[in-house]
């Protein structure tokens, strides 16, 4: 699509890791035991940046991880790999005038995507205002944790923010190791696997859309989703950073986004901003929208409207 | 005959020697090492638990670490007001002092990659960062810059401090046509590595406090009053404990670039606060929080009011002769330049980066005791590295220490 984007593309060959691999596991096979687990150990150091694997390479990786968090937290998860559908290119959209404040969608959010919850990580954040204030140019007007018996509240409006999946994203651009990038869908993965928290992203993205795991992430045992995507709701670790993915393991299947689905006031839209018929396309054409920060060029394909 | 022994037993001869010493000598590593061991321990806890240790969070993702970082290219990269006056121009006095600035630059550079890593969520991926075993996104993304450039700088400085003291070692004069090509080259490098870290967090319009084309310069500015102010500092240390002469001379020279560097830094500083006030946008926030407090938050106003009344009495004691050609007011002025860039350009600038956060929030950050005491061991990794250069650079260059040449 654009040339810009091809930068990211990974294009070096790899045999020199593939020496360094052999040099360095013929030493470790001599400092450590032997035996399955340290394979994996050692397996896991050397993996290659997802975009340098070919299909059979991906297999494998999900084979390990999958058996890696079997292990760990006793459950067995499917993770998938789907490739983003041709002549798609996802796009949100939030009606302003509908939304509550309830914050289902930040819980919904954390049941799909197995977020953290000890440390908890949200990746929708829910502003709440006090009407009249001024807003959008300054959020330091807004309350991100009210607590109200009842929503909404009289004199309040309510303004949720997650990934706003740019097309331009500067969270792509710094990340000094390729570790995040766009897809062709348009939404803007992490692998997991390749990040080294350095959180460059976080202070380049201008919408708080990034979350660094700052401690194991942790939550009880029953409560995982085990229908996973490998750059999406698969299980993380300590010490990297992670983003909405559009429930890229949903919306890639033609499901709805998480969030989407619980809204109980249907503030929230979606779907395919090539295709003329869609919803998102006929909210963006028929209703007042704006975009967040529209003046940083970072063109996100997150709409916010009014229902007139 | 050539004795490729020569070199293996010129290395053990050093190590020996690297390990005696006077009582002090051994008491400083002692006191040095208590430290380090302190530092990493509890980097050890940092990785085992994770980063909840410190008190950074998701509204600020970066702190000390990345401050103390910071500083430090600054200090790297101001051996260049040496290296200028003493290979461009051939000032005798500072030429005689050269290598030990080119020395403290090596220092403060594996201070700053020790910093990074004490940073990085996933210090074993590492390697991910570098070109072709990695997948560096070169020429994209400016961290990848930055690797390029410290390690480039770093590389440079260790070639002809190592280059000095080898030929010195061994007698012989050093050839300056090996010499001048890599001086020639540290001085646009040393302003690239400060430039290119600028621009780490300049080219992010996401922060507005950092998005302003003054940040570069100023950065230069205050580096080259906080480097040669620990300089001066050192270099009277090195007078006192060893027989190396260094001029009066060279220090007051450098006392001299010191007042001109923060004089500039003091002028773009108020040109930077006159664009802020005056115009008085949204993007004042983080000025604001910074020298007033914002929405009742203010741990940083006492700090940044301290370091500008440092930089000022600094600033005024090196311009007037009298006070910089005096021991106790010159001492006293690096003392302060040293705490207030320290402060300016550490905390002052990281933080406020982050505060109020993107989407409005005030998350007020100070370091948590893991966080200090990390790094605290890495300053004391960082003066242990130095003491062992000059340990071993001392004697070569009075001549004390001699190898014996394979050919002999
Ligand atoms: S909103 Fe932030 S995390 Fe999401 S694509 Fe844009 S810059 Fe990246
Ligand atoms: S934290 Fe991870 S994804 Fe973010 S910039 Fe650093 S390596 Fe890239």
């Amino acid at each position: 699509m654009d040339k810009k984007n091809k930068n990211n593309i990974i294009q070096k060959p790899c045999s020199r890791r593939t020496f360094l691999k052999g040099a360095t596991a013929g030493l470790a096979s001599l400092a450590l035991p032997a035996g399955n687990a340290d394979a994996s150990v050692w397996e896991a150091f050397f993996q290659k940046h997802f975009k340098e694997m070919d299909d059979d390479e991906i297999q494998s990786v999900i084979k390990r991880l999958q058996k890696e968090y079997a292990d760990n937290y006793g459950v067995n998860f499917n993770i998938k790999n789907t490739k983003p559908l041709e002549g798609t290119l996802f796009g949100y959209g939030l009606d302003l005038s509908r939304c509550i404040g309830c914050r289902r969608c930040v819980y919904a959010c954390v049941k799909e995507n197995n977020q953290s919850v000890q440390p908890q990580i949200h990746w929708i954040t829910v502003l709440r205002f006090k009407k009249g204030e001024k807003y959008v140019s300054n959020f330091e007007e807004s309350e991100a944790y009210y607590a109200p018996k009842e929503v909404p509240e009289e004199g309040h409006f309510y303004m949720p923010i997650q990934c706003q999946q740019c097309e331009n994203p500067p969270c792509v651009k710094v990340c000094p190791t390729q570790a995040t990038w766009k897809e062709r869908d348009g939404i803007v993965v992490v692998d997991y696997n390749w990040c080294i928290g350095c959180r460059y992203c976080m202070a380049a993205c201008p919408y708080g859309a990034r979350h660094f795991n700052w401690g194991k992430p942790n939550r009880s045992r029953e409560e995982y989703n085990t229908e996973t995507h490998y750059l999406g709701n698969r299980p993380r670790y300590k010490g990297v950073v992670e983003k909405c993915t559009f429930c890229i393991q949903r919306t890639r299947e033609g499901k709805y986004p998480a969030c989407v689905e619980i809204c109980p006031v249907g503030a929230r839209k979606f779907g395919n901003l090539l295709d003329p018929n869609s919803e998102i396309r006929y909210c963006i054409e028929n209703k007042r929208v704006f975009r967040l920060k529209e003046d940083l060029n970072t063109s996100p394909k997150f709409y916010y409207f009014f229902a007139d | 005959m050539l004795n490729v022994l020569q070199p293996v037993k010129n290395f053990f001869v050093t190590v020996k020697f690297l390990t005696k010493g006077s009582k002090w000598y051994y008491g400083w590593l002692a006191f040095l090492l208590f430290f380090i061991v302190f530092g990493i321990i509890s980097y050890i806890r940092q990785l085992d638990q994770g980063m909840i240790l410190t008190h950074m969070r998701d509204q600020v993702s970066w702190g000390m670490y990345i401050s103390n970082f910071t500083f430090l290219v600054g200090v790297a990269a101001a051996a260049v007001l040496l290296v200028i006056p003493a290979y461009l121009y051939n000032f005798k006095p500072i030429k005689e002092i050269v290598l030990f600035g080119e020395m403290l630059a090596i220092t403060a550079i594996v201070m700053c990659l020790l910093f990074i890593m004490a940073d990085l969520g996933r210090p074993d991926r590492a390697w991910h960062i570098l070109p072709i075993i990695g997948a560096m996104n070169f020429p994209n993304s400016l961290l990848a810059w930055d690797v390029v450039v410290l390690n480039g700088y770093l590389t440079i400085n260790t070639i002809v401090v190592f280059y000095v003291l080898y030929r010195l070692s061994l007698g012989k004069e050093y050839k300056m046509s090996i010499i001048w090509p890599l001086v020639v080259l540290s001085i646009p490098w040393a302003i690239s590595i400060h430039t290119v870290t600028a621009f780490l967090y300049n080219g992010l319009s996401a922060r507005p406090f950092w998005n302003a084309s003054i940040l570069a310069p100023r950065f230069i500015a205050s580096a080259l009053c906080s480097g040669p102010a620990l300089m001066l500092v050192i270099f009277q240390i090195i007078r006192k404990v060893s027989d190396i002469e260094i001029a009066d001379t060279a220090i007051f020279k450098i006392a001299e670039l010191i007042a001109y560097a923060m004089g500039i830094n003091l002028f773009l500083f108020f040109a930077e606060v006159f664009k802020e006030f005056y115009s008085g946008s949204v993007h004042l926030a983080p000025m604001e929080y910074l020298y007033f407090g914002l929405h009742g938050h203010s741990n940083m106003v006492i700090w940044m009011w301290l370091a500008l009344i440092f930089n000022i009495t600094a600033f005024i004691l090196f311009l007037r002769p009298k006070t910089r050609e005096n021991y106790f007011t010159l001492n006293l002025a690096c003392t302060l330049i040293i705490l207030g860039v320290y402060i300016e350009k550490g905390m002052g600038l990281i933080v406020p980066g982050f505060i109020p956060s993107t989407l409005g929030e005030i998350y007020e950050y100070s370091p948590s005791a893991v966080e200090k005491s990390i790094t605290i061991g890495i300053w004391a990794a960082g003066a242990m590295v130095f003491t062992l250069l000059l340990k071993f650079a001392l004697p070569v260059y009075t001549g004390k220490l001699r190898f014996k040449t394979g050919s002999e």
